[in-house]
Order: structure tokens, then C-alpha cells, then sequence
């Protein structure tokens, strides 16, 4: 069967930090996962382009491909919006209320977990745990770390930083 | 040689830290916020005092009471001072050699320092986990050296054997007969890898490990990797720890750079690699076939086993497959000797062990106790008991595939086997407290939603078993369980237990069984009265 030669790297720049990273593994299959990272490291999110370029340049069937991306929590497949709001459902957190938090999310701004809002403003991420129980109940605002607050407090925060990013 | 060239590093480094008077350690670790703006605004006051000759501030580890954070190490004299913030720079760095700042002040005698026993945490908080040299100026990599240039393959297994060191991620097989397995199989190649994949939520032992000390675990993989044969190593981290990524980034750099990992280790005919795969958010990755599975570039999806990782793992090769704090014991083992740890814990469990409290708990951190210890001194001497006033109802160890313990057995010595009695498991060392506010019910069927979710899908009993389960318990928290969903609940957890293919299924249950054992009534009083069967609606 004759083989398809692999497509050349787009222009954008970012293609070549996700061609570093396949080219340290010898483009080898297994460098799959890391690849994955690199990819949505530079674009944010994995979109249907990306996961074929990485197939073919890899020799991987399109289908593992998907089914890996889709198997890990941490590789999402639908661009985030301008803030990302992540809520750390830990043990820790949950004893301490973040499934009020999550809950009053769905009632204040009608947003489930994984979604982002239709003006592609805010997206909600729920996360397993960070590992800063000490600080419980967690919520992480475009990658400041805030907790030990309670929930009245939490919420509070939740707004006025809505406020200002929203 | 070497050996004199790394001496010299470490003097270089420890002449330099001798000269000056004060020395300010702050934790820069996760869980204490702002300590970057901490560091600068005591440099700022330094500079502004001209003192830049007598006072180092540096970064260190996890001190271990992260509910008291950020915390602030002076040395000399041993002074803790609790919620620093940048404002306090002025008056830390003013009572330098005088009176501490009392308001600050941590009790040196609280027993949440003087119940522990630190071995692996010995460093954890006194160096700066960015720093090869301060590691090697505390006595860091003399394990190494020792191993690689003194003794045999066989001498170090055997040394591990006798100290009786047991799986500290949570199954508890002894390390030493591991190793021999590996050491004994063919394969002209072989692997080590580190798991550093810490799924359980309310567990950050092996994050601290590695933020804090990272070079230990390193060293405790190349001492494994010599005494098994490997040439290769992997250390699986959670993409979660970014901070922790990137100080083991940092941490394997700067040993290559110093010749302890690459080619001709130590000037020895031994070389090493090792390489850092992230994790992807897959609870089960934690397991080691599906761990191995995820390096290999698939997805995370156990194995039947036998075979072995030992004899068959990474692409078919015999594979060590050790967690984090297991690897950071191996150093102390090497340098204090095998008679040592074995002298520590109990007849079954030899060492100490780490562990993460939280949950209603007043001192939430990381601590580090002999094992034996009970689980009433942990909660209430180390851990300062249950905040506000509530009553303590159980603790919960390991996790999504652990029990909770209610109060009737809080006099129990902390061991593999007598939480595995309780109907619990030891686990990585995740212990959440709950108080009479929570309901057991509720907490179990939070962990079952964790288990569903996290579930690869490969085996039935797993997949369908842990969502028939949940919708149960759904069930019993909205009130309208029946006797026969109880039943059908006991029926399922055995058989998901009995017959999961992972440990992730096999485990799933003991939540809901340790639940139904010390707080049947909770599921009782669940039950819908049928005599009222609107009773929620009425109200």
C-alpha cells in the first residue's frame, strides 16, 4: 500500500514546539501522550487538525489517536474561553463545600462542569485534586490558587473576580 | 574521582551557607500561597537594612503545617512563625537574634512537631529543592556513591529484604523481594519507573515529597536501577503538579550535570536515563499495568496479570515499578543500614510512613509518624483534634479504595494489616477526618462517583457494577431507597469486589462496605418509610 507522505508543518509558529516534541521521541508511537501535552500546551485545546497532523507524523491510526485524547481528562477538544474558573472536587474540597460551589455555578450562570459560556467568556473546570488540601475548599481563577476561604467567601471571590474578567 | 569532586561541591555550598548568621527559610511549596512575594519582600528589607552578608533567605520544601501557611523557618533556633505575609518582612527580619515575633510564633512544642518522626521529611523544609548542592551539603547522594562504588547488586537487594521496607503506595508488597524478581529475570534490558501518579483526592504525600526533595527519589531510583540492572527509568508524574514537574525537570538536569545520571555513573560501568511521561488526569493510571500502558503512548488500560511488570513490562521488559516515598526511603536504608528501619514500626510494618491529614481537622498537613503510631494520637496529639467544636464520626484512609474507620477503633496502631482488619487499606497515605456534620452515606457515594467516573471500562463487574452502585446510593441520599435496593447493594459490592479485573474495581467497594459496617444505621435511616412515602414532599 503506498504510504502518504506526512503533510508539511503549517506556518504557525506553534506547530514547531508540538514538531520538537514528536522529533525527541524519534517520532516514535509512544510519544503519543507527550505529544498531546505539547499540542495543547501551544493551541490551549486539541482541534481535529492537530489530532490528523500528529496521527500521520506519528504512524499512529487516526482512531487511537481520538480514543486517546478522549480517554485522559486533562486533553480537551473544544477551545477554552477567555477565563477558565477550575474547582477542585478533592476529598478535602468536598467536605468543605465545593458541591455548593459547583452547584451555585449551575444555578448563577447556568454552567456544568467542561462548559464554556455561548459568549465564549468563561469556561468551568472541574479537576480531581491539586493536592493543597490544607487549603480546602480550592478554586484555581485563571491560575491563581485561592482557598481556606469557605463557601460564602469562595462564592464572593468567584464574583468579584467575574466581575472584573467577565 | 567522583566522590572528592561532589565533596567539593558540598563544601563549596556549606561554606557558603556558614557564612551567614541568619538563615530565613520559606516554604515554597503549593500550599503556601504568595511565597514568592514573601521571599522578595524579605530581600527587599534585607538590602534596605544592609545586611546582605548576614541574612540568606531561601526557598525550602514542605514544613509540613501547611494550615498554619505560609510558614517561615529561622535558623538558628529553630523559630516557626505561621501566616506570614510580605508585610511581615520588617519585623521578622528586626527580631532576628532577639526576641521572636510573638504574634507569628508557632509553639515549638506543639506536639504536631514533637509526635513525628521524620525520616523521609528529614530535609523536607531545611533545603532548597531547586539546589543539587544544598542536597549534596546535607549529606545527599552519599547512598549513591556507597551503592554504586562499594557494593553489589546483590548486597543492596539483600539490604532491602532485611529491612523489611513494604510498597508505600498502597498494596504493601515488600520492596526488597520486588527488586530480587526484577534483578532475577532475563532481559537483556530493563526499566525503573517511579509512580508518581497520586490520584487519591485529599492525598498530596507524594507531591511534597517531590517538591521538596525531589533529589531524594531520584537517588532512590538510581540505587534501584543499579542493584536491578536497568538502564532506563521513568518517572510518571501527574500533569496536576505542575511545580512538581518542574522541579524533577530541574532536579534530573542538574544530577546529569553532576554525573549522577547519564553514562559512567560515578565513574562505575553503570549508566542510567531517566525521563519524565505526565500523567493525563486517569485515576487508574495509578495502577501499574495501566501505568505502563500510558508511557507506551495508550490508553491507560490494565493488563491481566501475571505477567508480572517484573518480568514483563515496559514494551515486554522487566519493569521495577516503585511509588514515590518507597524510592525516598531507599537513601536512609543505604546510609543508616537495614538494622535501622527495621528497628522502627511494628512487627509486620517496618519504617514510618507519611501521611496527608485533612478534612475537619485543626492542624491539615503533612506528617510523618512510626508506623504503629494510633490512629487517636494522629488525629488528636498530631493533628490537634476536630475544629469548631464538632465531634470527630471517622477517618477515612486510602482513598476512593479505602474505608472509613469510625471512632470505636481509633486506638488502632496504624499498620498494613490492622487497617486492611478494620476493613480499610492503608492507600498512599491520604487520611480525610469527617465530623458528625457530614453524612457517611453522602461521602461514600461521592467516592463511588469518583470510581464510576475514573473507571477504564475494560473489565463489566468495574464499569457497570460501580454505576449500578451509585445509583443506589443515589438512591438511599434522595430518600427513596428500599430494603431491596440494600440488599442488591451488598449483593453488587461483593461481586464487583470478587471479580474486577484492577485493583480500581477490586477496591471500588470498600468504601460502601466499610460504610455499612460502622454506620448501618445511617443507610437505615435512608430507607423510605413506606408507611410515608411522601414523607420529603410533606415536609
Amino acid at each position: 500500500m503506498p504510504c502518504t507522505p506526512p503533510p508539511s508543518p503549517p506556518t504557525d509558529k506553534r506547530w514547531k514546539t508540538i514538531d520538537r516534541a514528536m522529533q525527541r521521541h524519534d517520532y516514535r508511537p509512544d510519544a503519543l501522550i507527550e505529544t498531546l501535552h505539547a499540542a495543547q500546551e501551544a493551541f490551549g485545546y486539541l482541534d481535529t487538525d492537530t489530532l490528523s497532523y500528529i496521527a500521520t507524523r506519528l504512524k499512529v491510526p487516526p482512531s487511537k489517536v481520538y480514543g486517546v485524547t478522549t480517554f485522559y481528562n486533562h486533553f480537551n477538544t473544544k477551545p477554552k474561553g477567555d477565563h477558565t474558573l477550575v474547582v477542585c472536587t478533592g476529598t478535602a474540597c468536598h467536605v468543605k463545600g465545593n458541591d455548593r460551589i459547583l452547584a451555585w455555578m449551575q444555578e448563577a450562570y447556568d454552567l456544568a462542569p467542561g462548559e464554556t459560556t455561548p459568549n465564549n467568556g468563561l469556561s468551568l473546570v472541574e479537576v480531581r485534586c491539586v493536592g493543597a488540601c490544607a487549603l480546602a475548599p480550592v478554586i484555581i481563577a485563571d491560575g491563581t490558587l485561592t482557598g481556606k476561604t469557605g463557601f460564602e467567601n469562595t462564592i464572593a471571590i468567584i464574583k468579584e473576580w467575574l466581575g472584573h474578567a467577565a | 574521582m567522583q566522590r572528592e569532586e561532589l565533596e567539593r561541591y558540598a563544601e563549596t555550598k556549606q561554606q557558603f551557607l556558614d557564612s551567614f548568621k541568619h538563615h530565613i527559610l520559606v516554604c515554597a511549596g503549593l500550599g503556601c500561597l504568595h511565597n514568592d512575594e514573601i521571599i522578595k519582600a524579605l530581600r527587599q528589607e534585607i538590602a534596605l537594612q544592609g545586611l546582605e552578608q548576614q541574612v540568606l533567605v531561601r526557598k525550602a520544601g514542605c514544613m509540613g503545617l501547611c494550615a498554619l501557611g505560609p510558614v517561615v523557618l529561622i535558623l538558628p533556633g529553630e523559630i516557626s512563625y505561621q501566616t506570614v505575609s510580605p508585610h511581615d518582612a520588617a519585623e521578622i527580619i528586626a527580631a532576628l537574634g532577639k526576641e521572636p515575633v510573638q504574634p507569628l510564633l508557632i509553639p515549638p512544642d506543639l506536639p504536631f512537631f514533637t509526635r513525628q518522626h521524620k525520616n523521609v521529611l528529614a530535609l523536607s523544609g531545611r533545603i532548597d529543592p531547586e539546589s543539587i548542592d544544598e542536597y549534596l551539603a546535607a549529606g545527599g547522594y552519599a547512598a549513591t556513591l556507597t551503592a554504586i562504588t562499594e557494593m553489589r547488586p546483590g548486597e543492596i537487594i539483600r539490604q532491602v529484604q532485611e529491612s523489611g521496607l513494604r510498597g508505600r503506595g498502597g498494596a504493601g508488597y515488600p520492596t526488597g523481594l520486588k527488586w530480587s524478581t526484577v534483578a532475577k529475570a532475563d532481559g537483556a534490558k530493563k526499566y525503573v519507573v517511579c509512580n508518581a501518579d497520586e490520584g487519591d483526592p485529599g492525598a498530596f504525600m507524594d507531591r511534597s515529597v517531590l517538591e521538596s526533595t525531589p533529589h531524594a527519589v531520584l537517588e532512590g531510583m538510581i540505587i534501584a536501577a543499579y542493584a536491578v540492572g536497568a538502564t532506563s527509568g521513568y518517572m510518571y508524574v501527574r500533569a496536576e503538579y505542575p511545580l512538581a514537574v518542574q522541579r524533577l525537570k530541574l532536579a534530573i538536569r542538574e544530577a546529569e550535570h553532576r554525573n549522577l545520571l547519564g553514562h559512567a555513573i560515578c565513574g562505575a560501568a553503570f549508566d542510567l536515563n531517566i525521563q519524565i511521561r505526565l500523567g493525563a488526569g486517569a485515576f487508574v493510571c495509578g495502577e501499574e499495568t495501566a501505568l505502563i500502558e500510558s508511557i507506551e503512548g495508550r490508553r491507560g488500560i490494565p493488563r491481566p496479570r501475571p505477567p508480572y511488570p517484573a518480568e514483563k513490562g515496559l514494551w515486554g521488559c522487566p519493569t521495577l515499578i516503585n511509588n514515590v516515598e518507597t524510592y525516598a526511603n531507599i537513601p536512609l536504608i543505604i546510609n543508616r543500614g537495614p538494622a535501622w528501619f527495621n528497628s522502627l514500626g511494628t512487627e509486620q510494618s517496618k519504617g514510618t510512613k507519611v501521611f496527608a491529614l485533612t478534612g475537619k481537622i485543626q492542624h491539615t498537613g503533612l506528617i510523618e509518624v512510626p508506623m504503629g503510631m494510633t490512629l487517636r494520637e494522629i488525629v488528636f496529639d498530631i493533628g490537634g483534634g476536630i475544629p469548631g467544636g464538632h465531634a470527630f464520626k471517622a477517618i477515612q484512609t486510602g482513598g476512593p479504595s479505602g474505608g472509613c474507620i469510625p471512632a470505636d477503633h481509633l486506638d488502632t496502631p496504624v499498620s498494613y494489616e490492622s487497617l486492611s482488619a478494620l476493613g480499610s487499606i492503608m492507600g498512599s497515605g491520604g487520611m480525610i477526618v469527617i465530623d458528625e456534620t457530614s453524612s457517611m452515606v453522602e461521602i461514600v457515594r461521592y467516592f463511588m462517583q469518583f470510581s464510576m467516573e475514573e473507571s477504564c471500562g475494560k473489565c463489566i463487574p468495574c464499569r457497570v457494577g460501580t454505576a449500578q452502585i451509585h445509583g443506589l446510593l443515589q438512591k438511599f441520599c434522595e430518600h427513596r431507597a428500599t430494603n431491596a435496593d440494600l440488599a442488591a447493594l451488598e449483593m453488587l459490592c461483593d461481586l464487583v469486589k470478587s471479580t474486577s479485573l484492577c485493583g480500581l474495581g477490586q477496591a471500588a467497594p470498600n468504601p460502601v462496605l466499610s460504610t455499612l459496617r460502622y454506620f448501618r444505621q445511617e443507610y437505615l435511616d435512608l430507607i423510605a418509610d413506606p408507611a410515608h412515602p411522601h414523607l420529603e414532599d410533606a415536609q
